[in-house]
């Protein structure tokens, strides 16, 4: 299965309408509206701080939003627990890889297919991340722990590919990476992209991210700053040096 | 710090790599089980006592191990759910005449449904919460057996019936021996099958990273109150037996301290690993026994021990085996 690009006019899967949310008394996002198309690569860019993790914890219901509306397929996520969420099709890469210490890498990727209970399909995944992966599959009977920085973020989407998801949210998959392994997982991304994901996609890296995408969120303070195709984000060089930093 | 492969290490990894062979592992079992069976015979009725006693702490430490070596909860108020079993089992018998048997499977309920109540609102809340309001829980479980009319006050209750089975009426010392080897045996084989459940692996993820496996699905507060609900039973039923076996229990059975007694025989002994919570069990109440001699000093003694193992083997004696890399 291959895609010729993104159809504009494909159905928008996940939509944000005003959603806020913050910790405690603190605020981090002050109404945030995006949408994501079946089939896309969107990034969500800004700086430390603007929201963009807390906007993919609102969506997969790690934290709680406090006022505004998360749709994905129709259905509202606003009151659903964060499993219920993942159980829809949700999948999240957490920032920081978040691999399961002391566990191989093949327990770590089975955690991925927890809510799957057909074995048969468990081993097909399987089969497939080790397909898009095949590190994952020389290591995996080693302590997921013990991977370098480049190979966990690999086991990290391969986690997340083992539930079946029909969005993808990467959290700054490249952070920490040594320049060559941060060009490997873009090029990772892409191709998860070229064979059907759905990827809304969270960056420092803004220039790597605009590449990859197709339409590109700038966020500050919480709320959306400005948005467009990915081309034209990256042609404006003032949105590059006003928000995205060089 | 600790050294990844000391000869201790390689000693139990050579223990347990003999019983990875069925047919020695299926010897070993037996033997165990021939050793327990000719115990009472072998070594007189005051052993007996104390290895009932070793067999009850297997019960409630692996009852613990649920909570704290699966699902990774510190519960420092475990004593409480070992005494609702027990005084569910002491008020049923003594002032309704229910039989015991019809008694225990109340005392069970009446620990899960404590459990749920405890642990409904708490298991929500990060970790240490939990530790305050389980501290919290068995002391006021304790003063209330202490001050309610109907659990005897500070005396607490006595004359508790020995119960018939088929026929069988558990009365000697060496009845309820045997009575705590089915226990325990039946304790550690549901320990077993919990580990290798689906349900066990649903703690092992979420001991790992709440948020993590939440977010591949699996809902924390579940399956952490069904960890918590499962340790209450252990202990009610531990309780239960523990209440027909002595005839008398009062409120100073179920202190902090024996909270904290059970919680280190599982530490001690490798938190989530069966064959190390059974032998912390056997450590915490055998020590100070073998120990007897050294009069006063005894506890001290033991206390130095244990802190001596806690500083040379801090994730315990016969701790889960690392993964290699």
């Amino acid at each position: 299965m291959t895609f010729d690009g993104p159809d504009k006019d494909a159905e928008v899967v996940l939509r944000l309408s005003g959603v806020e949310a913050g910790y405690g008394r603190i605020r981090a996002l002050n109404g945030i509206d995006l949408e994501v198309r079946r089939g896309q690569i969107v990034t969500l860019l800004g700086a430390n701080g603007a929201g963009k993790t807390t906007t993919l914890k609102t969506i997969s219901g790690l934290v709680r939003l406090t006022a505004g509306k998360v749709s994905f397929e129709g259905q509202d996520l606003a009151q659903m627990r964060a499993s219920d969420i993942a159980r829809l099709g949700v999948a999240h890469v957490p920032e920081g890889r978040r691999i399961l210490r002391g566990l191989t890498v093949r327990e770590n990727l089975e955690l991925g297919a927890f809510t799957v209970r057909d074995a048969a399909l468990r081993r097909s995944r399987m089969q497939e991340v080790f397909r898009l992966f095949p590190i994952l599959d020389r290591r995996q009977h080693q302590d997921g722990s013990l991977l370098s920085g480049g190979e966990q973020q690999m086991l990290a989407m391969g986690r997340a590919l083992m539930q079946g998801p029909k969005v993808l949210l990467l959290d700054e998959p490249s952070m920490g990476l040594a320049p060559k392994l941060v060009l490997d997982t873009m090029r990772i991304i892409k191709r998860l992209n070229q064979e059907g994901a759905t990827i809304l996609l969270v960056e420092q890296n803004a220039r790597l991210a605009l590449r990859l995408a197709h339409y590109g969120y700038v966020l500050e303070g919480g709320t959306i700053r400005m948005q467009g195709p990915a081309e034209t984000l990256r042609a404006d060089t003032s949105i590059v040096q006003a928000y995205l930093g060089d | 710090m600790t050294p990844r492969d000391t000869a201790s290490d390689r000693l139990r990894d050579r223990i347990a790599a003999r019983f990875e062979s069925p047919a020695l592992r299926w010897g070993g079992i037996g033997l165990i089980l021939v050793l327990m069976a000719v115990l009472p015979a072998a070594l007189g009725q005051y052993a007996t006592v104390i290895m009932t006693n070793a067999l009850l702490y297997v019960v409630l430490a692996l009852g613990l191990n649920v909570v704290v070596g699966f699902a990774g909860l510190l519960d420092l108020g475990y004593a409480a759910f070992f005494a609702v079993g027990a005084y569910t089992i002491g008020i049923l018998t003594l002032d309704f005449g229910v039989n015991f048997w019809l008694a225990l499977p109340v005392a069970v309920l009446a620990a899960a449904i404590a459990g749920v109540i405890i642990g409904g609102p708490t298991l929500r809340l990060r970790s240490d919460y939990l530790a305050i309001v389980t501290l919290g829980f068995g002391e006021i479980v304790r003063f209330s057996a202490r001050n309610l009319a109907i659990t005897g006050k500070a005396s607490g209750l006595s004359g508790i019936g020995q119960p018939w089975l088929f026929g069988w009426h558990i009365a000697t010392p060496t009845d309820f021996y045997f009575v705590f080897c089915a226990l325990a045996i039946l304790a550690v084989v549901v320990s077993l099958r919990l580990e290798n459940s689906r349900l066990g692996r649903a703690w092992l993820y979420v001991r790992h990273d709440e948020d993590v496996a939440e977010a591949m699905g699996i809902n924390r507060v579940a399956v952490k109150l069904a960890a918590y609900v499962t340790g209450a039973i252990f202990a009610a039923i531990g309780g239960a037996f523990f209440a027909a076996n002595l005839g008398a229990i009062s409120p100073e059975s179920f202190s902090f301290t024996q909270s904290v007694l059970i919680l280190m025989a599982v530490i001690l002994g490798g938190m989530g690993k069966i064959p190390g919570v059974i032998l912390g069990a056997f450590i915490v109440i055998l020590g100070p026994e073998l120990l007897r001699n050294l009069g006063e000093l005894r506890l001290m003694v033991f206390a130095v021990m244990l802190l001596l193992i806690m500083l040379f083997r801090p994730s315990g004696i016969w701790p889960k085996r690392g993964v290699r890399s």
